[in-house]
């Protein structure tokens, strides 16, 4: 066996948290694949943005609130999400409405940095177009 | 080329069934090689054999049975979605206690590390969803 295969994946959420069960099986596909060590980024447009919603409250749909378990990406080494900016502003949305996500950099010195960032819709393309693997959820 | 396959909807539901059943026969007719197909959300459903459409329509479920057998293909589908929808082979029927099984003839059930697997391993990923 040589090296082994580190491949970019890239996981495209467009569905919103609620109404579907694209966001939640799709954080779980995310999960489960930090196990095999690739190149991970997540990347948020369309509905998919309100994902990342800060305060979702799923009580009265009486459905689980999977919101919280994005906190744990970071620990998961999954720490470049990438927001589309177009998606945010169609919506009504900044990024101060959005969850603070963060992840702690090996790198340099354990230091807790952002992990969001909200890219144009030009710029998630070229992101897209680096990328091995696309999945869309 | 090494293919790998994703489907993500629901038979007769959704067009996406028929197109990567669609694209797999014709990838293998041309002689590439299909990895696996996986079969995630509601694409579970493709793995039931107990689908009874009605007999002038396509049977969606045995059309994939059949590609498997003739060409040894991988049908996996996502334990974890499968089990939230009612799709269980034998050990999963005796884990839960229910009463019987389900599972198509050609389809396994396993876990999601399959489908990473299947992304690493291929030349391309092609996914079939909404």
């Amino acid at each position: 066996m040589g090296d082994p295969v580190v491949k970019k994946f890239m996981y495209i959420n467009r569905h919103a948290p609620c109404g579907t069960i694209y966001a939640v099986e799709g954080l779980e596909v995310v999960l489960i694949g930090a196990a095999f060590e690739q190149e991970v980024c997540m990347a948020f447009v369309d509905d998919g943005v309100y994902q990342l919603k800060k305060n979702q409250d799923t009580a009265a749909l009486e459905i689980k609130n999977y919101a919280p378990a994005y906190r744990a990406l970071g620990d998961y080494d999954v720490h470049k999400l990438y927001v589309e900016r177009e998606s945010l502003e169609q919506r009504g949305l900044t990024e101060q409405d959005l969850m603070q996500l963060t992840y702690e950099d090996e790198d340099d010195d354990w230091k807790e940095k952002p992990s969001l960032k909200v890219v144009t819709r030009i710029e998630l393309a070229d992101l897209i177009a680096e990328q091995d693997v696309l999945l869309n959820f | 080329m090494k293919f790998a396959i994703m489907v993500n909807e629901g038979p007769y539901t959704h067009q996406s069934s028929d197109s990567a059943y669609q694209f797999t026969k014709a990838a293998l007719k041309q002689g590439h090689e299909i990895f696996r197909v996986f079969f995630y959300h509601d694409g579970v459903n493709n793995g039931t054999r107990f689908t009874a459409p009605p007999q002038d329509d396509r049977h969606l479920v045995n059309r994939w049975s059949e590609l498997a057998e003739q060409h040894g293909l991988d049908l996996v589908v996502c334990v974890a979605a499968a089990q939230r929808r009612g799709v269980i082979d034998d050990k999963e029927a005796q884990r839960y206690g229910k009463d019987g099984n389900n599972i198509a003839p050609g389809f396994r059930i396993s876990g999601l590390g399959q489908l990473i697997e299947a992304g690493i391993q291929s030349d391309r990923l092609l996914v079939f969803g909404d």
